[in-house]
C-alpha cells in the first residue's frame, strides 16, 4: 500500500465519520418508518390492532391497483403538478426578471412578494375559500358589480371548477419560492456579459434567449426539481378546501383515506408505497433529465 | 479609422463627481493609455466612451461625430473588459461569432471571418472550447479575438492584462503592442501598471482623482513631470522624495542637502524629488552629496538595489548595474546626483524649473 492509498482511505475513514449522525438520523426519521410501511402493506392488519396481521402477499397492492378512485386520484395529482408548475415557472421567471432590474423599492417589493408563502397553506386555503365564497366572497362581489357575470359562481362547490381553484390558489402561495430562487440564479449571471452584448449590437430578445434563459436553466431546473416533488405530494391544500372529493383528490389525500377513513393499514400502506414509487420514478427521471448529478462547472 | 475627442466631459453617480471636465484629443490610429491609481476614474471614463454609462455633462466624438447620445452599438467600438466577460455556455467559435448571428451576413462568411480572426491571434485549434477549458491567456485571446471580429474604428481596453501572471503579462503585451502595427485601427487602453502604459503608449494620459493630471509621450512624462503626483507614478521604483525648505535663495533638506535655484521671485518650494537612477553612492562626502545611513541592497542581477535612510523615516532607492557596492548596513555612505535630474516642486505638487537651461528644454519639448 503506497502513502497516498493509505492518506486516502484515513480521508474516507473520516469522511464516514462525519456522516455516520447524518445516517443514523436518516435511518430513525425516514428509513425505519417506510421500511414500515412497506412491511404493512404486506399484510391484512388494522389500525386499531397492528399487532395481528397476516401476510397477504401482493394483494394489497393489487387491490390498490384496481382501484378507480385511485386512478382518479393520480390523475388529479399529476395534471395539478404539470400545470400547477407550468404555471408557477412562467409567472416566477417574469416577476423574477423584473425585480432583477434596479428600481426604487426593490427591496421593500422582494420582501412583500413572499408574504402568501410564509402563511400557512391551510390560513391560504381558507382565505381563498371565503374570497372565492358563491354568496359572501369579494371575488363574485367584485365580478358582478363589473357586470362580468350576472350572478356569483360557486368556485368551489361547481366540480369542474374545483381543481382550477387549487391550482390558482398554489399558484398565489408558491409563485414566490419560485420567484426567489429564480432571482438568485438571476444574480449570478456577471453583469459584463451583457455589456459586451450591448457594444456588439446583439439585440435585446437574444440577449435573453441566448444568455439569460440558458445560464439561468440551471436554478430553474433546481426549482422545478423542488416544485414538483413538491406538488405530487400534496395533501393539506386540497384536503381543506373539499376533503376528499373525487375531483381534488389526490395521491396523499387517497393514501390516507385508505388508512385513517377505512381503518385498513395493510391497503392504506401499499397505497403509501405506490405513491412513493410514483414520486421516487418520476424524481429520477427529472434529475437525470437536469443532469443535476453532474457537476457543472 | 477614427479619432476621438472629449470636451468637458463630466460624470457624477449621485453626489459623488467621478470624472471632472476632461478635455482630450486623440487621433486616428493613435494608441492611447489610461494610467492612475485604482479608484481615479479610468473604467468610468472608458465606458463613457464606449458609450456604456451616459456622461453627465459635455461630449463625445468620434471620427469628428458627436455620438454623446448613440448607444454603444452604433459606436464602432469594440470592448475588451478585464474580466474577459465570455459567454460560459457557449465555445469558443459562437463567443467570437455571437454578435454576427444578427448581421445577415450569412453562415460561411461568419465563419470565414472568425477563422481568420482565430488564426490571426492563434487560437484557431481552441474553437470547440468552452471558456471553462481555457487558461487565462487563452481566455484573453478569445476575448481579444471576439472584438477584433467586429472590425471596430476604436479598441477599448480595460486592464485586459490585469488577471494573468507576470510572465504572461510580458507576452500579451507583446501581442496587443503587434496587434495595434496590424490593424492600425485607434486604441484606448486602461491600465493601472506604469509598466504597461510605459512600453504600450503612443501617448499616456494621468488620471487623478478623475481629473487629467498630465497628457504626453511616455518620454515626456517620464522626463518632463509636471506633477509630482505624474512624477511619483510614472517610474519603478519610484522617485524619491523628501521636503525642503527655502530661505534666502537656497533650499536645505535631510542629510545636509543644500541647493541654490534658479526660481521665479515669489516661488514656494516644498519638496525635492530624485529618480533612484540619477544616484549614486559613495563612502566619501563629495560638494553637492547628501549624508545617508545604508540600510539593505538587493541585487538584481542585471542591476542592484541599494535602499537608505536620510532621514527619519525616509528611505530613498538607488538604482545601479555593475557590481554591488560593498557597504554595510548602518554605515555612513554619500549620496550624489546628476546635475540635470533634481525635480522641485511647490506646495500645490507642480513642477518648477530651476535652472537656466529649463527654459530652452521646455521649447525643445
Ligand atoms: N456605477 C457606479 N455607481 C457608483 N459609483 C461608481 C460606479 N462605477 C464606478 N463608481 C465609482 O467611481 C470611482 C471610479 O471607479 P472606476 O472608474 O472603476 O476606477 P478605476 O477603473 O480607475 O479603478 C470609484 O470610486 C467607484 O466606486
Ligand atoms: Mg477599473
Amino acid at each position: 500500500m503506497t502513502p497516498t492509498d493509505r492518506a486516502r482511505r484515513a480521508e474516507t475513514r473520516v469522511a464516514w465519520l462525519f456522516v455516520a449522525p447524518l445516517v443514523v438520523i436518516l435511518l430513525a426519521v425516514a428509513i425505519w418508518p417506510l421500511g414500515r410501511t412497506v412491511f404493512f402493506a404486506f399484510t391484512d392488519a388494522y389500525l386499531d390492532n397492528p399487532g395481528s396481521y397476516d401476510f397477504v402477499g401482493f394483494a394489497n397492492f393489487v387491490t390498490v391497483w384496481e382501484d378507480a378512485t385511485f386512478w382518479r386520484a393520480v390523475r388529479n395529482t399529476l395534471v395539478f403538478t404539470v400545470v400547477s408548475v407550468g404555471i408557477e415557472t412562467m409567472l416566477g421567471l417574469a416577476i423574477a426578471l423584473l425585480l432583477h432590474r434596479a428600481f426604487l423599492g426593490r427591496g421593500l417589493v422582494r420582501a412583500a412578494i413572499l408574504i402568501p408563502w410564509a402563511m400557512p397553506m391551510v390560513v391560504s386555503t381558507r382565505i381563498w375559500d371565503w374570497m372565492l365564497n358563491d354568496q359572501f366572497g369579494l371575488i363574485n362581489k367584485v365580478l358582478v358589480e363589473l357586470g362580468i357575470i350576472a350572478k356569483g359562481i360557486a368556485w368551489t362547490a361547481d366540480p369542474s371548477l374545483l381543481l382550477g381553484v387549487v391550482i390558482f390558489i398554489d399558484v398565489w402561495v408558491t409563485t414566490p419560492f419560485m420567484v426567489l430562487l429564480i432571482l438568485a440564479g438571476l444574480q449570478l449571471i456577471p453583469e459584463d456579459l451583457y455589456e459586451a452584448a450591448e457594444v456588439s449590437g446583439v439585440p435585446q430578445w437574444k440577449r435573453f434567449w441566448s444568455i439569460t434563459l440558458p445560464l439561468v436553466a440551471p436554478a430553474i431546473g433546481v426549482a422545478m426539481l423542488f416544485r414538483t416533488l413538491d406538488a405530487l405530494r400534496m395533501f393539506d391544500l386540497s384536503y381543506v378546501l373539499a376533503a376528499n372529493n373525487a375531483n381534488t383528490m389526490t395521491m396523499s389525500i387517497y393514501a390516507r383515506d385508505q388508512l385513517i377513513g377505512f381503518q385498513d393499514l395493510g391497503v392504506g400502506s401499499a397505497a403509501s408505497t405506490w405513491v412513493f414509487l410514483i414520486i421516487g420514478l418520476i424524481a429520477i427521471v427529472i434529475v437525470g433529465l437536469l443532469r443535476l448529478d453532474r457537476p457543472h462547472h | 479609422m477614427a479619432s476621438v475627442t472629449l470636451k468637458n466631459v463630466s460624470k457624477s453617480f449621485g453626489v459623488y463627481d467621478i470624472i471632472r471636465n476632461v478635455d482630450l484629443e486623440i487621433a486616428d490610429g493613435e494608441f492611447v493609455v489610461f494610467v492612475g491609481p485604482s479608484g481615479c476614474g479610468k473604467s468610468t471614463l472608458l465606458r463613457l466612451i464606449a458609450g456604456l454609462v451616459p456622461v453627465s455633462d459635455g461630449a463625445v466624438l468620434i471620427g469628428g461625430d458627436e455620438v454623446t447620445d448613440v448607444p454603444a452599438s452604433k459606436r464602432g467600438i469594440s470592448f475588451v473588459f478585464q474580466s474577459y466577460a465570455l459567454y460560459p455556455h457557449m465555445n469558443v467559435s459562437r463567443n467570437i461569432s455571437f454578435a454576427l448571428e444578427t448581421a445577415r451576413i450569412g453562415k460561411a462568411e461568419i465563419m470565414r471571418r472568425v477563422e481568420a480572426v482565430a488564426s490571426m491571434l492563434k487560437i484557431g485549434h481552441l474553437l470547440e472550447r468552452k471558456p471553462r477549458q481555457l487558461s487565462g491567456g487563452q481566455r484573453q485571446r478569445v476575448a481579444i479575438g471576439r472584438a477584433l471580429v467586429a472590425d471596430p474604428e476604436v479598441f477599448l481596453f480595460d486592464e485586459p492584462l490585469s488577471n494573468l501572471d507576470a510572465d504572461l503579462r510580458t507576452e500579451m503585451r507583446f501581442e496587443i503592442a503587434k496587434l495595434h502595427a496590424e490593424v492600425k485601427a485607434t486604441m484606448i487602453y486602461v491600465t493601472h501598471d506604469q509598466t504597461e502604459a510605459m512600453t504600450l503608449a503612443d501617448r499616456i494620459v494621468v488620471l487623478n482623482h478623475g481629473k487629467v493630471e498630465q497628457v504626453g509621450t511616455p518620454r515626456q512624462l517620464y522626463d518632463r513631470p509636471a506633477t509630482r503626483f505624474v512624477a511619483g507614478f510614472l517610474g519603478s521604483p519610484k522617485m524619491n522624495f523628501a521636503p525642503t525648505l527655502l530661505t534666502d535663495g537656497r533650499l536645505a533638506g535631510p542629510g545636509g542637502f543644500s541647493y541654490a535655484p534658479h526660481l521665479a521671485t515669489g516661488t514656494t518650494v516644498s519638496e525635492i524629488g530624485l529618480r533612484p537612477e540619477a544616484l549614486a553612492l559613495s563612502a566619501q562626502p563629495g560638494s553637492d552629496t547628501i549624508e545617508s545611513i545604508f540600510e539593505r541592497a538587493e541585487d538584481l542581477g542585471h542591476e542592484y538595489l541599494c535602499y537608505v535612510r536620510i532621514g527619519e523615516g525616509l528611505i530613498w532607492t538607488v538604482r545601479g548595474s555593475g557590481a554591488l557596492p560593498a557597504f554595510l548596513p548602518g554605515q555612513t555612505v554619500h549620496v550624489g546626483w546628476r546635475a540635470d535630474s533634481l525635480y522641485l516642486f511647490d506646495r500645490d505638487g507642480q513642477r518648477l524649473d530651476h535652472r537656466p537651461a529649463d527654459r530652452v528644454a521646455e521649447e525643445v519639448a
